[in-house]
């Protein structure tokens, strides 16, 4: 599966480009600024359906503009769909799929993958236990899509059994049986998604290791686990004796929502004793496994989005993900950087169809194609 | 908008309040009446008062009434002993434009939504409670009629534990796919669920 090509309007700095790709390996190359990371925001946005950087879509319209678009076509073995992006100001987002517009973003999501690393990755390691349950929850959302029904169930739940707990405290009144209806329901589900993410953390966790070992020259044991008070036996009575608690508390103090996956070296926390580069090649070996399982549920490979890597990994760490690329691991590759010289270098062991864009205020243009085949 | 007359202005104001109807339909309809004789807005704004002032809610199921207690209820030839809950008035009248129903009904005035303050108090729940535990009571079975979202199947559940004391059967409508409807345009998990919950054929034929 590639994207063969992108239209941008009025997206952030771009205010009209269209992109020609090449279905192996696209740089963006330009100074700080220019825009490079802005256009692989443009291709995250017609696979997921928004930015990876900016949650809020209308701040992505230009400046005096009253719109964006992004659309472009992805080819999957030969069959070609349109996707459309587009935001009004004061207005909804609108995806369409061959013309056709989503009532559900949802249903988009997961049909034309990405994978998107970013020197913001560690934030997956140093950030709160809600950004790693997000990493995983958008894994198995890609792949599983009654979780992620079950998981926008579950919050529902979770936001009004809160709102309930908070209400027991004005009225100073506690009512068993309502938060029994509430109760009931969330184990349940808490018991399918814990499941689920404990079959999916078994999964990732090897396959992790692998892409560790290859990335990095630690020799220290890297492990991920899934963190769950749900799975132990206890779990239900000690929810639901956990009563008297939430409401002091005035929060639901047990579940999944308290869900973490647990990062270590050596046995020993990452966040608070990796080194920052171990820390990054961590993250760079999370996002390649990601890259991986996706592959093998979707029987096809996602697109891989660098972004700005070159500039903070060192030469080793380049020089084995370039061997990955050289040896076919990736499909379609965007790879954004500031130095063109320093890509060129790089890329020069590697033999594919290689096409250069040079971005420079919002104005990206074709280079180089450079079809090198042996 | 700009108003020639603040007694216009004041008129599209108030219409304008009123669900689906916006500023530009609201002139309309104010414009249409003054053109009209004055009697027609004499017409309207007394029935629109008199239906404040006089309409009752039914005593026992509070369904809307002219009395104080509304037909269905006053009518002997229904089964009382069969009453369903239902969310609000329009539930009402879908089930008996159904022409299947003739047992009596509860309405709850809401669904609880701690999220949007609504709660067991702010809803006709004691009232069905007590209807079901009075000693001379008839009712036999009582159908939980709520909309299959999260909020109904709570309040579906609270009823059902609330009611559970009381010797009376508690069922609930049944959920699938919708007669005359094409099976591949089902969503998944109503079809899903119709799948699970699959009942015997030979049984109910």
């Amino acid at each position: 599966m590639y994207l063969e090509n992108i239209s941008l309007s009025c997206f952030k700095n771009y205010t009209e480009n269209k992109l020609e790709f090449s279905a192996d390996i696209n740089c963006i190359l330009g100074p700080n600024g220019s825009g490079k990371t802005n256009l692989l925001d443009a291709i995250h946005y017609l696979s997921l359906t928004k930015s990876a950087f900016n949650t809020i879509d209308q701040q992505n319209i230009q400046h005096n503009c009253d719109y964006f678009s992004v659309r472009g076509v992805f080819n999957q073995g030969g069959s070609r769909t349109k996707v459309q992006c587009s935001c009004k100001t004061g207005a909804k987002k609108i995806v369409k799929k061959d013309q056709k517009v989503y009532t559900r973003l949802s249903d988009h999501v997961g049909l034309f993958p990405v994978v998107l690393i970013t020197p913001y990755d560690t934030d997956i390691l140093r950030e709160g236990s809600a950004v790693r349950r997000k990493f995983m929850d958008s894994i198995i959302s890609q792949i599983d899509h009654s979780y992620l029904n079950n998981l926008l169930r579950y919050q529902r739940l979770l936001n009004q059994r809160n709102q309930l707990l908070k209400d027991f405290a004005t009225r100073q009144r506690f009512d068993a049986e309502l938060i029994a209806s509430y109760d009931e329901p969330m184990l349940a589900l808490m018991s399918t998604i814990s499941r689920r993410r404990n079959e999916f953390v078994e999964q990732f966790a090897p396959v992790f290791q692998k892409h560790y070992k290859t990335i990095s020259d630690d020799q220290d044991e890297v492990a991920i686990s899934y963190q769950s008070e749900v799975i132990s036996e206890q779990f239900k009575q000690s929810f639901l004796a956990n009563h008297q608690r939430d409401v002091t508390l005035q929060r639901t103090g047990m579940g999944v929502h308290r869900d973490d996956l647990k990062c270590t070296i050596g046995k020993r926390s990452i966040r608070k004793f990796g080194s920052q580069g171990q820390q990054k090649s961590f993250v760079i070996a999370m996002k390649l496994a990601q890259f991986d399982l996706v592959e093998i549920h979707k029987q096809f490979k996602p697109i891989l989005l660098l972004d700005d890597i070159l500039d903070k990994l060192d030469d080793h760490r380049i020089t084995r993900l370039i061997e990955m690329v050289s040896s076919h691991h990736f499909g379609q590759i965007f790879i954004t950087d500031a130095r063109a010289e320093r890509t060129a270098v790089i890329l020069k062991q590697v033999s594919s169809d290689i096409r250069k864009f040079m971005v420079s205020n919002g104005e990206a243009t074709l280079v180089e194609n450079s079809i090198s085949r042996d | 908008m700009q108003f020639p007359s603040r007694l216009i202005e004041h008129a599209v104001e108030e219409i304008s309040k009123l669900p689906g109807i916006g500023k530009k339909t609201a002139l309309r309809l104010v414009l249409h009446l003054l053109k009209n004789d004055v009697a027609v807005s004499e017409s309207l704004a007394n029935s629109i008062s008199r239906l404040r002032q006089e309409i009752q809610y039914c005593e026992q199921c509070h369904n809307i009434a002219d009395g104080p207690q509304c037909t269905i209820c006053a009518n002997p030839r229904r089964q009382h002993q069969l009453i369903c809950v239902v969310e609000d008035l329009p539930d009402v009248l879908a089930i008996e434009n159904t022409g299947q129903y003739y047992g009596g009904y509860h309405v709850l005035g809401g669904i609880i939504s701690p999220i949007d303050g609504v709660g067991p108090d702010e809803l006709q729940i004691e009232s069905l409670v007590n209807r079901v535990a009075k000693p001379d009571s008839e009712i036999e079975e009582v159908i939980l009629a709520l909309s299959p979202t999260m909020e109904g199947d709570t309040t579906a559940f609270y009823l059902t534990k609330k009611l559970h004391p009381y010797n009376v059967k508690i069922s609930a409508i049944a959920r699938g796919v919708p007669i005359g409807g094409e099976l591949e345009y089902a969503d998944e998990i109503t079809l899903g669920n119709s799948i699970l919950r699959r009942r015997n054929y030979e049984n109910e034929h």
